[in-house]
């Protein structure tokens, strides 16, 4: 692996940048639709439950055929791979922010209203901080799930580390192929050990764990 | 949908394969899971090990892990099955031992005191108890399955990843989307089977309880 | 003051009214224990106060204002609010617990800090060792009294407690009511207090309101109520023991005889009732009361407490009308 990276340095760093690219690009997108949506949705019970509903069956869709179902409608490349990879994280964050927030103690939330906290308030200091460790946890799943899935990019032209895999695959060169597939495994635990790490450190910082 | 019409045998042998392909994969899976999950469940330092590889292998793409075994398994039916029990395995083991560690000592206790052998005790009252948990299990397990088996078409496994990749490669956007409608019914299918055997084992038990 | 003017709580959809015409009246200074049985009202007509519940109908005046034309928010920071379930806030420490409601008045941060320190020492506990830590280290009965500290933090003339003992262990609850109160009556707060136990309306209250179905029953000073139940009801709610608990509320140095006897010598500030347990738990029958510097000040013998017990209580039956 080592030796086809360094005689290919060039191809290996695109594919790499490539697939962060493609892969921040969806978490971004995940983190903008999900949290505001999952605010929303703990305001108005009587659309969580068909969100939820749909949110479930999306999440049991397989990762390849997300990326490819959109296909005739959006054809290939870059734009296409990252909707598809935002429709893959969705779920995850949407959910734990749904039930991170719902499933804030009402008493809490009842004292803190007596105590003359307003309705805003009672969100940015009460209820969010208490949900941040499911949200957080929520946002680190749609992490690896997007790093992952990521390597089907390469099926719809999406470049990344999958490309190295089907490239590879395609003119017989195995040496690439392996490189493509320790890099993204690689990757994809480097991304949850991070994360997870990322987590310890914001759980305890909101003094809700010792 | 016209290649659908004209094509619909082609599809239904694809879903087949796509069944073998996990049936095979989930079957082997239970054999060697459920009596390592009775070991995990006794030792807790093998289930912490297993919750960490399961953990770290689940992260890993799915045709990363094809792409691996290719220079060992080369391709086809029986290693796509490889990865497949390499993925369920691990889940499989988690959740026999959770669910036999969330059973009740009170009632493990009560079946001892009344003459129940270790053997007795395990297929009578504690395999029954965690039979939900097992169950959750599996449905993870048949979901995830179905999404790695259709990566399997890479290494020529067959099943409805076929469909696809050859849609791909003909540029031809109806048959990619048959075949990832299909796989997405199939798994959806799946999924709520699941769920609703797991419904039904959890409400008979909270009745029996 | 808090003033209720026939004030009722209709919930949507509802058969009957929670709270239905509800007058009651809280003089400055005084506890008010709402007391009754489960689903009567009691938390409803408490959270209509702060407005955490609005009325459907009638007026509530707290220190001179009719809360339902100012705003909540700013209502709710005027009236100190202690829950059974305490909902400390578990992201915080115990000092940023306490100063909340300071903070959200935009007090001066040397002032809180001062301020969370002096009402932890309020409430028994020692600052220096209490005030960095968060609340999943504390006891329940020490979590209850940052709830208290918390909701005194502001000084608020009123304060809004419901069944701030209910979840606290027996042993504790005793020592926590008698701290609570002596505070609250020091700090002259106005307090409406919920409770289900009949001992603690007793200790705890200035007056007590019996409630059922959403009505008041009767509303007296606790003796009164002892003394003369305005009903069946309120008999059967003081419960058939009651002379037991008129003994508890008279101080063993106000009703002592004169004289001095050889027997067991006991403090003046017990209860009559403390008394006539030790009396039966040595199997004597008279005890020498002692004043707060250890002399003799008088006698207690059974017959007395016993004359004690019956003493203007017209109905010993607990059937019978005032
Ligand atoms: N938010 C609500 N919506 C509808 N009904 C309610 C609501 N809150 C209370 N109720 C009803 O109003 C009645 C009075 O309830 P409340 O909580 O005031 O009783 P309570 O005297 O405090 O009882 P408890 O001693 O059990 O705490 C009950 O019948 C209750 O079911
Ligand atoms: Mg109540």
């Amino acid at each position: 692996m080592l030796q086809w990276i360094a005689d290919n340095p060039r191809i290996f760093t695109v594919a790499l940048q490539n697939h962060l690219w493609i892969s921040a690009a969806a978490l971004a997108a995940v983190l903008a639709i999900a949290l505001p949506l999952g605010l929303a949705l703990t305001r108005r019970r009587a659309l969580a439950g068909a969100a939820i509903g749909i949110v479930n069956v999306l999440r049991t869709v397989p990762s390849l055929a997300l990326l490819v179902i959109m296909l005739p409608v959006l054809g290939t490349g870059f734009l296409p791979s990252v909707v598809a990879l935002t429709l893959y994280g969705l779920p995850a964050l949407l959910l734990n922010t749904y039930t991170g927030l719902t499933e804030v103690d009402r008493d809490i939330v009842d004292a803190a209203r007596g105590q003359g906290f307003s309705d805003r308030q009672v969100m940015t200091r009460i209820e969010i901080p208490l949900a941040l460790p499911v949200v957080f946890a929520g946002v680190r799943t749609a992490a690896v799930q997007i790093v992952s899935a990521a390597t089907l990019a390469a099926f719809i032209g999406g470049g990344g580390l999958g490309e190295l895999i089907t490239s590879g695959m395609a003119n017989f060169n195995f040496p690439q192929l392996v490189a493509g597939a320790l890099a993204v495994a690689l990757l994809a635990l480097a991304v949850e050990l991070a994360f997870a790490a990322l987590e310890w450190v914001m759980t305890r910082s909101t003094g809700l764990r010792d | 949908m016209s290649w659908l019409v004209e094509n619909y045998d082609r599809l239904l042998v694809a879903l087949w394969e796509h069944i073998q392909l996990v049936g095979v994969g989930l079957a082997i899976s239970l054999a060697l899971g459920l009596p390592l999950g009775v070991v995990a469940a006794r030792r807790p330092g093998f289930a912490v090990f297993i919750l960490l590889v399961s953990g770290a292998l689940y992260t890993v793409p799915a045709l990363a892990i094809f792409a691996l075994l290719i220079p060992y398994l080369g391709l086809g039916f029986w290693p796509a099955i490889v990865a497949l029990v390499a993925y369920a395995l691990l889940i499989i083991i988690r959740n026999v031992s959770t669910g036999l560690r969330q059973v009740s000592p009170d009632i493990l206790d009560a079946a001892q005191g009344m003459g129940y052998g270790p053997m007795r005790r395990l297929f009578a009252i504690e395999l029954p108890l965690a039979m939900p948990v097992i169950v959750a299990g599996i449905r993870i397990t048949v979901v995830t399955q179905v999404s790695v088996a259709t990566v399997a078409a890479f290494i020529n496994a067959g099943g409805l990843g076929d469909i696809i990749f050859q849609g791909i490669t003909q540029d031809f956007g109806e048959k990619v989307v048959i075949g990832a409608v299909a796989t997405s019914a199939l798994a959806v299918a799946c999924d709520e089977a699941l769920r609703r055997i797991e419904m039904r084992l959890r409400a008979a038990q909270a009745d029996a309880l | 003051m808090i003033r209720l003017e026939a004030v009722s709580k209709m919930f949507p959809g509802a058969a009957r009214p929670a709270v239905d015409a509800l007058d009651l009246e809280v003089p400055s200074g005084r506890t008010c224990v709402l007391i009754g049985p489960s689903g009567c009202g009691k938390t409803t007509t408490m959270r209509m106060v702060n407005r955490l519940i609005e009325p459907s109908a009638g007026r509530i005046i707290v220190e001179g204002e009719d809360v339902t034309t100012v705003d909540p928010v700013g209502l709710r920071r005027r009236i100190g609010y202690v829950i059974q379930q305490v909902g400390l806030f578990p992201h915080m420490t115990i000092a940023d617990n306490v100063a909340a409601v300071p903070r959200l008045l935009g007090w001066p941060e040397a002032r809180i800090r001062e301020r969370s320190a002096e009402m932890l020492s309020l409430v028994g506990l020692e600052p220096g060792q209490f005030l960095s830590r968060h609340p999943r280290h504390l006891s329940g009965g020490q979590r209850q009294r940052v709830g208290v500290a918390r909701a005194l933090a502001a000084d608020p003339p009123v304060m809004l407690m419901d069944e701030p003992f209910g979840a606290i262990d027996p042993i504790v609850r005793g020592r926590l009511q008698e701290e609570f109160l002596d505070i609250l009556r020091r700090l002259k707060k106005t307090v409406i207090l919920v409770t289900h136990d009949i001992d603690e309306a007793i200790r705890m209250g200035d007056l007590v309101a019996i409630m059922r179905d959403g009505r008041l029953v009767q509303y007296d000073a606790p003796e009164r109520l002892l003394a003369a139940p305005a009903d069946g009801f309120v008999a059967d709610f003081v419960g058939a023991d009651r002379a037991l608990r008129r003994l508890s509320l008279l101080r063993a140095m106000d009703v002592a005889e004169p004289g001095e006897s050889g027997g067991l010598r006991l403090p003046g500030s017990l209860s009559a009732r403390d008394v006539l347990s030790a009396l039966l738990a040595e199997g004597r029958d008279v005890a020498t009361i002692l004043d707060g510097e250890g002399r003799a000040a008088g006698t207690l013998t059974l017959a007395a407490i016993q004359r004690l017990s019956v003493l203007d209580n017209p109905h010993p039956d607990g059937t019978g009308r005032a």
